[in-house]
């Protein structure tokens, strides 16, 4: 283990890049569809720069976080660690998942909120080969008349939103892009 | 890096330690003495924070938490690839740059002087301050005399 | 209802400096340092750090500067100051039996070891104004004896030989934190202590206090109460290992009181707890009567109805933050909610006057 690894690649510029990472977050979570660039993090392989600083963004030492499959890599631990403080734990107790897909499936180990707090569910960061505007069918809050997005698995992710107002969100990234899903938006398949 | 071995990881522990519960003039006036200015670059630069400090439930009991204190952390790289870490009380970032180049000096072939000039300085100030407030509290000791009651006669 | 009104901008600038310049009073006199306050106010420091939930004596002082020795206002700005700060992380439990004491007292045992060391105590001054103060503050340095280097065991540990008092077992559970999580009720003692050791002192005095003027009255004698210096130590997760990151004051009571022994539990002493940052000895010793009160439940006694048994009642007022800002919103402008009341009550007038008048006009 170098230790270089595991102490560089976070922000240069901490109260600004988190700002602007953070702007960008918010505006994909807000217009579910639209896609956004998110650089500012450089984390160890396999993780994208995109996954990567919304990690540095969101996650703090009361986040818990899980590794999904092949993102769960000593260099990438030790990584979160210092940049974070992050607790890495399994999926049913994580706040955060990072991972592909497939990794990180079953979408019902995670946490998904109470009536009372449905805030206390889990946000996934979906790590995808790209990015599109097309596939599924989106509408809903934050979405004027539709919008479209390449999604992984649509028959979950609606089973998801079913469950609003509980249910996980959802951001999708790849390389230095970013969109998001939250638990609101309705999905339809293309057609 | 090497790993590093217990022994090493608890002399560390120990002027981690002296380094974050110093008195800031103290240690800014030994460093300053030394007249070093290693060449370094931040891997985290100085940033205050809290952390919350636990208690136990009857002294030995369930942790509880108590409430903040303040703590400046930082993390910093010297030019030959060690790596020094201040995690220090209160909220200057002086001391916490100061703390984390101390410590990365005392992992260097410098070691033996930074702990002569500095933490053996350090722990010795600290040391008098607290056994001068331990005597004042001697001082303070009741001392309780028996006296003989009639009845008991 | 609420609706916003603009206005009062130039007046709310002319108060601040106004306030400002109050703040300052004659300059005819010296301005207060912040190490005055530090030192010389070191109490009101004190309570500043334990109430604002924030061990940092020179904000603490900052604070009350800034509150003109309002102490809620100060402890209002520490809170302030807290939600801005990044949370680094949890420290390990201090090892209060590791304490280096400045005062150690029990009223129980006369002979315990370690002695009964009185410090830099007001308990044995005779409450008279010292005069002498007014003139100048100059003082003699205080004797010193022969200092004590072990540690002092805690008092409790003496009786637990004889399985006499109740014992608290050693755990790691994660305890709750009521600044990350909204407190819901039945809570449980970790919750508790936190609640009671930020909550204000008044407070929690009067509650103690009724529990010894008999609302679920619990004979509560001070095992112990010690007030010294602790380290702190916090795991470090890139370096892998625990480090000391600072040391604290704290002032710490516990609690032995009789116990008759109930259902579940037989007869033997109990315990509360008071643990607070600072020299904080009315307040520790507060806290841990109104802990032992709560702990009703646990140790299977009756409730009484008392309001120190009452968890809910004594959480959810015990916090004067919460409490002065719901308090002193009052006087901050209703023009609009109050005008419908006031539509309202001369509409109920009318109506009232307009039932009676053809009454009496039959008549």
């Amino acid at each position: 283990m170098n230790a270089q690894t595991q102490f560089s690649g976070g922000f240069r510029n901490a109260p600004v890049d988190a700002s602007h990472a953070f702007r960008a977050a918010m505006t994909v979570m807000a217009r579910p569809g639209e896609i956004r660039d998110l650089t500012g993090a450089e984390p160890p392989a396999p993780l994208s720069i995109a996954a990567g600083t919304l990690l540095l963004t969101l996650c703090d030492p009361e986040t818990r976080v899980h590794l999904a499959g092949e993102a769960d890599t000593e260099a990438v631990r030790k990584w979160l660690t210092f940049q974070t403080g992050a607790p890495i734990v399994a999926a049913a107790e994580a706040d955060f998942a990072v991972g592909r897909w497939d990794d990180l499936m079953p979408l019902n180990t995670y946490r998904i909120g109470t009536s009372e707090y449905p805030d206390r569910s889990a946000t996934l960061i979906v790590e995808c080969d790209a990015l599109e505007q097309q596939g599924a069918v989106l509408s809903g809050p934050g979405i004027k008349e539709v919008a479209h997005l390449s999604l992984p698995d649509i028959a979950v992710l609606t089973g998801n939103a079913a469950l609003y107002p509980l249910g996980c969100d959802f951001f999708f990234t790849s390389g230095t892009q970013v969109a998001a899903l939250p638990r609101s938006t309705q999905i339809r398949a293309e057609g | 890096m090497v790993e590093q071995t217990d022994k090493s990881a608890e002399a560390r522990q120990a002027w981690m330690g002296v380094l974050a519960r110093a008195p800031q003039d103290a240690l800014m006036a030994l460093w300053d003495g030394l007249q070093l200015n290693p060449t370094y670059e931040w891997l985290r630069a100085p940033e205050i924070g809290g952390v919350m400090v636990r208690g136990r439930t009857g002294g030995t009991g369930a942790p509880f938490n108590l409430g903040e204190m303040t703590v400046t952390r930082c993390s910093l790289l010297l030019k030959d690839g060690t790596v020094g870490h201040g995690y220090v009380q209160g909220r200057s970032r002086d001391k916490a740059r100061t703390a984390a180049l101390v410590d990365a000096l005392m992992q260097t072939g410098s070691a033996d002087m930074v702990r002569a000039k500095v933490i053996d300085p350090l722990t010795m100030q600290m040391q008098a301050a607290k056994t001068a407030r331990a005597a004042k509290a001697a001082a303070t000791k009741v001392e309780f005399f028996t006296m003989v009651r009639g009845e008991d006669q | 209802m609420y609706v916003a009104v603009k206005g009062g901008e130039k007046a709310i600038e002319n108060a601040h400096a106004w306030l400002a310049e109050e703040r300052r009073g004659s300059t005819d006199v010296t301005e207060l340092s912040l190490a005055q306050i530090r030192e010389q106010l070191s109490l009101a420091v004190n309570r500043v750090m334990a109430e604002g939930s924030l061990f940092d004596p020179d904000l603490a002082a900052l604070a009350i500067k800034q509150a003109r020795g309002d102490l809620i206002e100060a402890i209002f700005l520490i809170r302030a100051y807290r939600t801005t700060l990044p949370r680094f992380g949890y420290s390990n439990p201090v090892e209060t039996g590791d304490m280096a004491c400045d005062r150690r007292i029990s009223a129980t045992f006369k002979d315990a070891p370690g002695g009964q060391v009185l410090g830099p105590t007001f308990d044995y001054t005779h409450r008279l104004l010292d005069f002498k103060l007014a003139a100048d503050g100059e003082v003699a340095a205080a004797p010193e004896g022969s200092a004590r280097q072990e540690p002092t065991p805690h008092i409790t540990e003496f009786l637990k030989g004889e399985d006499i008092i109740q014992d608290e077992p050693p755990s790691d559970a994660t305890p709750g934190d009521l600044t990350r999580e909204p407190m819901e009720f039945p809570s449980n003692r970790p919750l508790r202590l936190q609640s009671l050791t930020r909550g204000d002192e008044g407070f929690v005095l009067g509650m103690a206090y009724s529990t010894q003027r008999g609302y679920a009255r619990n004979h509560a004698f001070v095992g112990e109460l010690r007030i010294g210096k602790v380290a702190v130590e916090m795991d470090i997760p890139e370096l892998g290992f625990a480090i000391e990151i600072g040391e604290i004051e704290l002032t710490e009571c516990e609690t032995v009181n009789q116990f008759k022994g109930s259902k579940t539990e037989p007869p033997q002493f109990t315990r509360g707890y008071g643990l607070v940052f600072g020299q904080s000895e009315r307040k520790s010793i507060a806290m841990a009567l109104v802990d032992r009160a709560l702990r009703w439940e646990e140790l299977g006694e009756d409730n009484l109805g008392a309001p120190a048994q009452d968890e809910e009642f004594v959480l959810s007022h015990s916090d004067n933050i919460q409490a002065t800002g719901f308090l002193e919103h009052i006087k901050l402008p209703h023009y609009v909610d109050f005008q419908s009341e006031l539509e309202l009550v001369r509409k109920l007038r009318r109506e009232a006057e307009e039932r009676i008048t053809p009454k009496e006009a039959a008549e």
